[in-house]
């Protein structure tokens, strides 16, 4: 007896769902990213608008000044959904264990001299209640923004400013050997310090921002773009030259961090700005207001970590942010 | 016909935005779709280029990450970090 195996190829009725197809211009396979995003945010059917502000629908597109034709065309590149973000985040948070486990085994931050310590404590833990203010202004950007590819995606970033925050006080726990003393005092310095307070106005100004698309071109390009560098390049170069290697260490997430989350930010930016004109003017208005001001606000804490150079390094690196947005096919006034 | 060579990939999801790369840097390839799996037959030269995957895929991608997908291919292979080309050198 002969056995034939034979196939029979079903071609599928359909490759993805309708409102997908729609997007996508044709019935093509979807990516999940796609899939996951697309079409997903609340529009219709909400019958009564919301008591605490009743100028605007539960969901609106007006809550911004910036107007797309379909907010779905925010899309993250990095293609992050709950499933590929928790894995890359799992990822990231296992090699950065290893690293803080690493230092204090080997009681690597103690070996540091106490200028650099101070510069850590008064400068760099501070930054944890930047990062703070960030997790609150991307929460922002989730509950009043429209669109889930950019809500969603803001909602991913929330929590990474969250992470960013806890690293910096587990930074902080370690150089004080497991004391919250240096918290204690991180957090005293940025509630009086002079050198802290136009930084830290700068930062509750963003977290009454009601605008969630300039909330997030404030939050995620403008003071992201120049404290990740300020701190976590900069300061991390100047720190190493001084023995503190380890310092690295601690912030590599946040190296990684911003490399990758900035392609998102740009993106997001990009889109809009290549939208309309009028969005263009709007976004070119933002920078041209919040720029002056965040690196007005940063140089006396630069001032203090390069000893005096600070206005140097501040306009370097508000040259360099000019030159990031300069690539989204944005200008802003020197 | 030994002029021509071939790919064939496990058709899932992990293997979409490699599939969608080969089709756009080959304008001569066709695809050839079979329960589980894609067939991409090109004449003289197929490429696959680890930049246009990264386009597709939003991530880095390392050229390697290919196999886990791979089910067959056709022609002499020359690989390296960014480029994965099908040939027949005579």
């Amino acid at each position: 007896m002969s056995i034939d195996l034979k196939t029979t190829s079903i071609e599928p009725l359909r490759r993805t769902f309708d409102h997908i197809a729609d997007k996508l211009g044709g019935d093509k396979p979807a990516t999940r990213y796609q899939e996951a995003v697309w079409g997903l945010q609340p529009a219709v059917n909400f019958h009564y608008r919301p008591t605490w502000d009743q100028r605007y629908a539960l969901y609106d597109p007006s809550r911004t000044a910036i107007v797309m034709r379909d907010f779905d065309d925010l899309i993250d590149p990095r293609q992050y959904y709950y499933g590929t973000w928790t894995m890359q985040r799992g990822r990231q948070q296992d090699s950065q264990e290893r690293n803080f486990e690493f230092v204090e085994k080997r009681g690597l931050l103690a070996m540091l001299d106490a200028t650099w310590r101070e510069k850590i404590t008064r400068f760099v833990l501070p930054m944890r209640h930047v990062a703070w203010a960030a997790n609150t202004n991307n929460a922002s950007i989730c509950a009043y923004g429209y669109g889930a590819p950019v809500t969603s995606a803001a909602s991913m970033h929330m929590m990474d400013q969250l992470g960013v925050a806890q690293y910096l006080s587990r930074a902080g726990l370690i150089l004080g050997d497991n004391d919250p003393i240096l918290l204690d005092v991180a957090k005293a310095a940025w509630m009086t310090d002079v050198m802290w307070q136009p930084m830290r106005k700068l930062v509750e100004t963003s977290m009454v921002t009601r605008d969630w698309f300039e909330l997030f071109v404030l939050q995620n390009l403008v003071i992201d773009g120049m404290v990740h560098p300020l701190v976590f390049e900069r300061f991390d170069a100047r720190i190493i030259k001084h023995g503190g290697a380890v310092f690295s260490m601690l912030s590599e997430f946040m190296v990684d961090w911003y490399a990758e989350s900035s392609r998102w930010v740009d993106a997001v930016v990009k889109t809009a700005a290549a939208e309309s004109p009028a969005n263009r003017a709007v976004l070119e208005a933002w920078l041209a207001r919040w720029l002056p001001e965040a690196s007005a606000a940063l140089t006396p804490l630069a001032d203090y970590a390069f000893d005096g150079e600070g206005a140097a390094v501040i306009a370097e690196l508000a040259q360099a942010l000019r030159a990031r947005i300069a690539r989204l096919d944005l200008s802003v006034q020197d | 016909m030994a002029d021509k060579v071939f790919i064939a990939l496990q058709n899932n999801a992990e293997a979409q935005p490699i599939i969608s790369a080969i089709l756009a840097d080959n304008p001569e390839a066709v695809l050839t779709e079979s329960p589980g799996m894609v067939k991409i037959d090109c004449p003289t030269r197929l490429v696959v280029k680890r930049e246009s995957v990264e386009a597709q895929l939003g991530r880095e991608f390392n050229l390697q990450e290919l196999h886990i997908n791979l089910i067959s291919l056709g022609g002499n292979l020359d690989e390296d970090d960014d480029e994965f080309v099908l040939s027949w050198q005579a």
